[in-house]
C-alpha cells in the first residue's frame, strides 16, 4: 500500500476513467446516428442544441423518466440483475488498460493505469467471457420466448468467438512474451506496433471483437426482423438504457484493447522527440491524445461496418466462427512459431 | 486470515444454496457465485494464473454452457419426475453413512504442519510455465493428448452418419 496521496491519485484516476467511459458511450450513440445519417444521405439528429450535440442528454432524460415495467411473469430480481451485470462487466475491463506513459508532476510520478497485474491480457479475456451473463440472465428472466432465443444466441455466439479470440491472442503473446498490458504497450515503442508483426492476428481479433460486442454483422441476439428486440424485448426505461449503454462501453473498451495490443497504444513515431521537448508532465498527455485518436478511429470503424455490411444468418455465423476463424487462428500460431524461431536462430 | 474465513463462509453458503434452490437456473447462478469465491481463494493463495483460468474456463465457458442447456430444458414442477419411496429411503441411508464416515475421519486428523513453499511466487504465470514445461513436461503433454482425443470424439459425434443422412 502506498501513501494517502497515491491512493487519492488512484481513486481520482478511476473516477476520471469511469466518467470518460460514460461520456464516450454517450457520444458514441450520437456519433452512431450521425454516421448512419451520413451513410444514408440524411441529416441525423439536429434539434437538441447546435448540430444536435445535446441529443444524448435528451435521450438519457427520456430513459430516466420513462415508466419502469417489470413483466408479471418475469423473475423480478434476476430481471434487474441482468442489465446491472451487463454494465458492470462493461466498466471493469478498463482497469488494466495503460492510458499513457508515467507522468511526473512536481516530483510525483503518476501511472496512467489503474493496475498493472501480470495477467492483464487474461483479465480482459475473463471480463469479456463474463459479459454474456448480463444478456443471458436478462433474457431468461424476462420469461419471453423472443428474449430467451436472443439470450441463447448471445451465449452460443460468445462461446464460439471466444475461442478464436483466445487463439489469436496466443500468437501475439508468443511474440511479446508477457501478459502485462503495460509491458506490451512499452514494447511497441514509437512505430514498432504489433500489427506489423501480426496482421492476420489483428484481423481475427477485430472480427471476434465485433462478435463479442454484439455489433452488426454479429447482432443476432437482438435481431429485430426475427426476434422483436431480442434479449431486451421486455425491457423499458433505464434498464433498457443500461443494455444499450453497455454495448457502447464495450465498444469503447474493445477499441482501447485493440489499440493497445496491436496498434501501439499511446506510442507514436517521434514520441521521444516530443517527450524531450514538452517535459514529463505534458508529453504523456500527448500520448494519451494519440491513444484516444486511435480509439475513436476504431469506434468509427465499428459504425462504418454496421451501416455497410448486412447481418449474418445464424448458420453463416457458426460456419465463420468454427470453420474459418479457428483454423486461420491455428495457422497463425504455427506461422508465428516458425517465424520467431527462424528469426532467433538465423537472424533474418 | 479474516478475509479467508469470510470468503470460505461465502463459498459454503453459496454451495448450500446450489443444492437447495428449487429452480435449476437459480442453482446454476449460485454455482457461478461459488466458482467466483474459488477465484478469490486462488488470489488469496497468490496463484494468479490459476485464479484467472478458473475465471475464464469455469465461470466464462463451462457454466455458460450449463446455463445454456438448462434454459432450453423446460424444468417445471409438473415435469419433475416423482422418485419412488424406496429410492428416497436409500438416499437418506447413503447420505447418513457418508456423514458418519466424514465425522469419524475428521476426528482422526490432527492439525498438520503448515507447508511452507520454497517459492511463494510459484503461482505467477512465468514460474508456473517454467515448472510445467521442465519438471512436469511429460504429464502436461499427455494430458493435452487426452484433451485432443476428447475433441476428436466430440467432432466424430457431431458429424452426420453418411448412410442415414
Amino acid at each position: 500500500m502506498g501513501s494517502t496521496a497515491d491512493i487519492l491519485i488512484k481513486i481520482g484516476l478511476i473516477l476520471i476513467i469511469f466518467v470518460i467511459s460514460l461520456v464516450m458511450a454517450m457520444y458514441s450513440t450520437y456519433a452512431e446516428r450521425k454516421v448512419a445519417a451520413f451513410f444514408q444521405d440524411r441529416i441525423g439528429p439536429n434539434r437538441a442544441g447546435p448540430w444536435g450535440i445535446l441529443q444524448p442528454l435528451a435521450d438519457g432524460g427520456k430513459m430516466f423518466l420513462k415508466e419502469e415495467i417489470i413483466p408479471t411473469n418475469a423473475t423480478p430480481f434476476l430481471f434487474i440483475v441482468g442489465p446491472s451485470l451487463a454494465i458492470l462487466t462493461a466498466c471493469i475491463g478498463s482497469a488494466v488498460i495503460p492510458w499513457g506513459q508515467t507522468m511526473v508532476i512536481g516530483g510525483h510520478s503518476i501511472d496512467l493505469q489503474v493496475t498493472d497485474i501480470n495477467v492483464g491480457v487474461l483479465y480482459i479475456f475473463g471480463v469479456v467471457s463474463l459479459g454474456v451473463y448480463g444478456v443471458m440472465i436478462g433474457g431468461w428472466a424476462s420469461n419471453n420466448k423472443y428474449s430467451l432465443l436472443g439470450a441463447i444466441r448471445a451465449a452460443s455466439q460468445n462461446i464460439s468467438y471466444e475461442i478464436s479470440m483466445g487463439l489469436s491472442i496466443i500468437a501475439l503473446l508468443m511474440l511479446t512474451g508477457t501478459l502485462s498490458m503495460r509491458e506490451i504497450a512499452e514494447q511497441q515503442h514509437s512505430w514498432h506496433w504489433n500489427v506489423l508483426r501480426q496482421p492476420l492476428g489483428f484481423i481475427l481479433f477485430i472480427v471476434c471483437a465485433f462478435a463479442e460486442t454484439n455489433r452488426t454483422p454479429f447482432d443476432l441476439p437482438e435481431c429485430e426482423t426475427e426476434l422483436v428486440g431480442g434479449y431486451h424485448t421486455e425491457y423499458s426505461s433505464m434498464k433498457l438504457g443500461f443494455y444499450l449503454f453497455a454495448e457502447y462501453i464495450n465498444m469503447f473498451i474493445s477499441s482501447a484493447v485493440m489499440a493497445t495490443l496491436y496498434w501501439g497504444g499511446y506510442n507514436y513515431p517521434g514520441m521521444d522527440w516530443v517527450l524531450a521537448h514538452t517535459g514529463p508532465a505534458i508529453g504523456p498527455l500527448i500520448g494519451v491524445g494519440v491513444f484516444f485518436i486511435k480509439i475513436i478511429s476504431f469506434i468509427f470503424f465499428f459504425m462504418w461496418v454496421r451501416w455497410t455490411i448486412p447481418r449474418f444468418r445464424y448458420d453463416q455465423l457458426m460456419d465463420l466462427g468454427w470453420k474459418i476463424l479457428i483454423p486461420l487462428a491455428i495457422a497463425n500460431i504455427v506461422l508465428t512459431g516458425i517465424g520467431s524461431t527462424l528469426l532467433t536462430h538465423f537472424g533474418f | 486470515m479474516s478475509t479467508f474465513y469470510f470468503i470460505a463462509f461465502l463459498s459454503i453458503f453459496f454451495s448450500i444454496l446450489v443444492i437447495s434452490a428449487k429452480n435449476p437456473v437459480h442453482s446454476i447462478l449460485y454455482l457461478i457465485l461459488t466458482f467466483f469465491t474459488f477465484t478469490i481463494h486462488y488470489i488469496l493463495l497468490n496463484a494468479q494464473f490459476l485464479a484467472i483460468v478458473n475465471f475464464i474456463v469455469y465461470m466464462g465457458a463451462i457454466l455458460v454452457l450449463f446455463l445454456y442447456t438448462l434454459m432450453l430444458i423446460n424444468l417445471n414442477k409438473e415435469s419433475e419426475p416423482v422418485k419412488p419411496f424406496m429410492i428416497k429411503i436409500a438416499g437418506v441411508f447413503g447420505g447418513g453413512i457418508l456423514a458418519v464416515a466424514l465425522a469419524s475421519s475428521l476426528k482422526l486428523i490432527a492439525t498438520s504442519n503448515p507447508v511452507i513453499l520454497k517459492n511463494p511466487d510459484l503461482g505467477l504465470v512465468k514460474n508456473l510455465g517454467k515448472v510445467l514445461f521442465n519438471e512436469f513436461l511429460l504429464p502436461f503433454e499427455v494430458s493435452s493428448v487426452l484433451l485432443l482425443s476428447a475433441m476428436v470424439g466430440a467432432v466424430l459425434l457431431a458429424t452426420k452418419d453418411p448412410k442415414t443422412a
